[in-house]
């Protein structure tokens, strides 16, 4: 199966069954994207998807081959950190920060669509994505500063 | 990380005679535990050799600082503050301090990271292991200087003569030495109105990792040749295995079927495979009855210990002579702490070695645990544990080492085992649930009288009522649980915090007295007044209510900290909704060590509360847990956030406590308390409103 993930085009060969997470931590080595729940209701697995915040775990590989996959690694520009990680950094908006990778993929996602997101807007985009530690306010936060 | 060999280190962990020439050449202090039992005074449960060292700090001859402690790092942040101390004592930034945590070749041995323990006890210690080389170092440069040591400071790094302004740095100090020293008890410690770097807010040590995800938990590690592993599971708890055929699991070149008796594993190349490979096993099982949530309670005293003891006549007698009489019962409910990484492992074997990478809180309990298993001796075994997604208690136990390390042994591989969100459900461990029994009694005046508090299963943490009362009896009911239980962010305190303040609201409000004013009648310690009314004023306490608004209280002492947190609800009465509109929480815990992250311990404390004061339970029947997912088990989201104040008071004068749990036990009873305000209804149960947020009066 052919995939384009972070700008690079790759061929796997897997079962047909694989998800696109699996995909990305096992054969591609890109180990930001986290397993939390395996249904699509945590957020940890979160990547961009033609630019939507989409979990991988519930995504099938096949179903991705003609799409752009961009992945938590895949934000930093020559050694830069995406604005919205330099905000997460700032805030110091995690703890355990198993979570982290997804919150920042939707929090990226959102930006993109509306720069200025009031604090109603961050917590409907964010919505399914749980930080289980429960520094929400602090994302909050990070994500308006961003 | 040190690259060293296992068959350096001793049974007991690494002593003073293998000490130096583990690490290396420098200087060291490194405290044993004769040493630090003389200075805690509390000895260990199963104390190791006198020999052993319990901690130490290292200073490489290049001048690197390499602190070593049997700790973990689970977001609490400890990586951080641990090295605050250690840079205050030393004099140095952060970020020119290491600290190797939670390895059981290389880090002294640990009981466990747990009970918010790791800021009063391991904190201190560094603190003094620190100090104790900072003087070493002084006098280390006056000798060579030939000048008195009152002339001489540590500073950034490097040692300074005042009067000339000669430097040395702590490389140069220590080049080519091999120095072991003993920790020096009489040193003496930076207070905590001195500090300059402890006390600050300095953000996560390793923050950069996690944002740009290159931080690698177990379940990202990998090694060459490695392959993932699946374990066959029961379909409920108690039932055991009749047949197995596993011919069929064997779908590709790479699949392996290991069977020992009852245990049934595959491994293959890639996960989906071991999947795939797992879901071909027939097996047929033989189930047992086994109680339902349905009749959990019932259950709970029935199988409890010392039921049908009663308290001493005079208990009845005072409760009985009482004006003001509530009696009441509560029930908690069984929950889930849903890290969000899974249970992983790592393991490999070589030579008859072990090595795993696992997260877990004990990882000398998990070597403990393996040696046991596997019948080989402690030191042949090596656990690791890299920073973790997070615990909150629920991460003693090293199921998934002792998967991964069995499947490694019989495919002569490594093996990684990481379990799914529904294996984290079903076969790890849960807080327990518990039935509270309480007869208090009052004078009209308002002043508690008696106090009887029984507690069945859910533990005796936080049981102690912390009001002055002369008659009381209390009593844990240890009980046999269906559901496989253990530890949990506060334990019992929150069952036990919840009934106290709940009576207490209940006492208060019969005789028609301020919940406040209750509270504040019938304590003495001052720590536990200034709490509340550090709350009260930041809440509005005395404010006018708005029309279909609650206000609750509720205070605790956990942990050796002080909480005491205040809710407002919202109650429309034409369609029974409530909401909770705002939580404020005051905490101290003596000496603030970094403000940041002490903020982020009683946030997400409180935040994660709310899921168990509300709304999450565990459902189960017939063994089986009926809501072993993220969508059937609901967790705090975004949503689910009210205005949440935090006051920290910072006492410089008192030890530094633990935060880690003390802060997650006033939510529940404070938002009970303001749901008993507006709408006149005393709940009684957690969660509060486990179907919704809606209360029909």
């Amino acid at each position: 199966m052919k995939i384009n993930v972070n700008g690079t085009d790759y061929t796997l060969d897997v079962p047909a069954n694989t998800s696109l997470l699996d995909a990305l931590r096992v054969n591609l080595h890109l180990t930001g994207s986290k397993y939390g729940c395996g249904e699509g209701a945590c957020g940890a697995c979160r990547v961009l998807i033609d630019g939507h915040a989409t979990p991988s775990c519930i995504t099938p590989l096949a179903s991705v081959q003609d799409k752009f996959v961009v992945t938590i690694e895949g934000l930093e520009k020559e050694g830069q950190l995406h604005p919205v990680q330099q905000a997460f950094l700032d805030e110091d908006a995690f703890q355990c920060g198993y979570c982290c990778s997804g919150m920042i993929i939707s929090a990226v996602a959102l930006k993109t669509k509306n720069p200025r997101p009031t604090r109603q807007e961050i917590i409907e985009a964010m919505q399914g994505n749980i930080c289980r530690c429960c520094v929400y306010p602090r994302i909050i936060k990070a994500v308006s500063k961003a | 990380m040190k690259n060293l060999g296992t068959k350096e280190a001793s049974v007991e962990g690494i002593n003073r005679r293998n000490f130096l020439k583990l690490l290396g050449g420098g200087i060291a202090v490194a405290l044993t535990y004769t040493e630090l039992n003389a200075l805690s005074k509390q000895p260990g449960l199963f104390p190791p050799a006198d020999d052993t060292i319990a901690a130490w700090i290292h200073i490489l001859e290049n001048g690197t600082v390499t602190v070593y402690t049997g700790k973990v790092e689970v977001g609490q942040n400890i990586r951080t503050s641990l090295s605050q101390a250690v840079a205050e004592e030393l004099s140095l930034p952060v970020s020119s301090i290491e600290l190797i945590m939670g390895d059981t070749l290389l880090t002294p041995y640990d009981r466990g990271t747990y009970g918010s323990l790791t800021t009063p006890a391991m904190g201190p210690k560094l603190r003094k292991a620190a100090s104790s080389l900072r003087e070493e170092l002084a006098n280390m440069a006056a000798r060579q200087w030939n000048v008195g040591k009152q002339t001489v400071e540590v500073k950034n790094g490097q040692v300074i003569h005042t009067p000339s302004g000669k430097t040395v740095s702590f490389g140069d100090l220590t080049k080519g030495q091999k120095i072991l020293l003993p920790v020096n008890d009489q040193v003496q410690l930076t207070p905590a109105d001195k500090w300059s770097t402890a006390g600050t807010a300095v953000a996560k040590v390793n923050a950069k990792s996690f944002v740009s995800g290159k931080h690698k938990y177990v379940s990202d590690m990998t090694l060459p040749g490695m392959v993932y592993g699946k374990i066959l599971r029961p379909p409920s708890y108690g039932a055991s295995l009749l047949s197995a055929d596993t011919g069929n699991a064997k779908i590709s070149s790479g699949v392996t079927v290991v069977r020992e008796d009852n245990f049934i594993g595959v491994t293959a190349p890639d996960p989906q495979t071991a999947a795939n490979a797992l879901a071909r096993i027939e097996a047929r099982w033989k189930t047992t009855p086994q109680p339902s949530r349905a009749e959990i309670f019932t259950y709970l005293k029935t199988h409890s210990e010392n039921r049908e003891k009663g308290a001493p006549e005079a208990i009845r007698a005072a409760w009985q002579a009482a004006p003001i009489q509530v009696q009441q019962h509560f029930e908690v409910q069984y929950i889930a702490h849903v890290p969000l990484e899974p249970r992983a492992a790592l393991a490999v074997w070589e030579n008859k070695k072990l090595t795993v990478w696992t997260g877990t809180q004990r990882p000398f309990g998990v070597q403990e645990e393996l040696a046991e298993i596997f019948s080989i001796p402690k030191n042949n075994i090596r656990v690791m544990m890299p920073d973790t997604g997070s615990a909150y208690g629920g991460k003693h136990s090293g199921e998934a080492a002792v998967e991964a390390a069995r499947l490694a042994r019989a495919t002569g591989k490594p093996v990684k085992v990481l379990w799914t969100r529904e294996e984290e459900f079903k076969w790890a461990y849960f807080r327990p649930g518990g039935l509270i029994e309480v007869n208090a009694g009052a004078g009209k005046e308002g002043l508690l009288t008696s106090w009887e508090f029984h507690n069945y299963n859910s533990g005796g943490a936080g049981i102690e009522v912390p009001y002055e009362v002369a008659q009381r009896h209390i009593q844990y009911h240890p009980s046999d649980t269906p559901l496989k239980q253990g530890s949990y962010r506060g334990l019992a305190a929150t069952a036990n915090v919840f009934s106290i303040e709940s009576v207490i609201d209940d006492l208060a409000c019969q005789v028609k007295q301020d919940p406040l004013q209750f509270r504040l009648n019938n304590l003495k310690d001052e720590r536990f007044k200034q709490v509340l009314e550090a709350a009260a004023s930041k809440f509005g306490w005395k404010r006018q209510k708005e029309t279909g608004r609650g206000y609750g209280i509720a205070c605790a002492f956990v942990k050796n900290a002080y909480v005491a947190t205040c809710a407002e609800v919202a109650y429309n009465k034409s369609n029974g909704q409530l909401q909770v509109l705002r939580l404020v929480v005051a905490f101290e815990c003596g000496a603030i060590v970094n403000p940041l992250h002490l903020e982020n311990q009683v946030m997400g404390c409180v935040l994660q509360g709310l899921g168990g004061a509300l709304f999450e339970a565990v459902d189960f029947k017939d063994g089986r847990i009926l809501n072993p997912s993220l969508f059937s088990y609901r967790v705090p989201r975004f949503g689910d956030i009210p205005e949440l104040d935090i006051l920290l008071l910072n006492r410089k004068d008192l030890p530094s406590s633990g935060a880690g749990e003390a802060p997650i036990v006033g939510v529940a009873p404070a938002i009970r308390n303001a749901i008993a305000d507006v709408t006149g209804v005393k709940l009684h149960s957690l969660p509060l409103l486990p179907h919704g947020m809606t209360l029909k009066v």
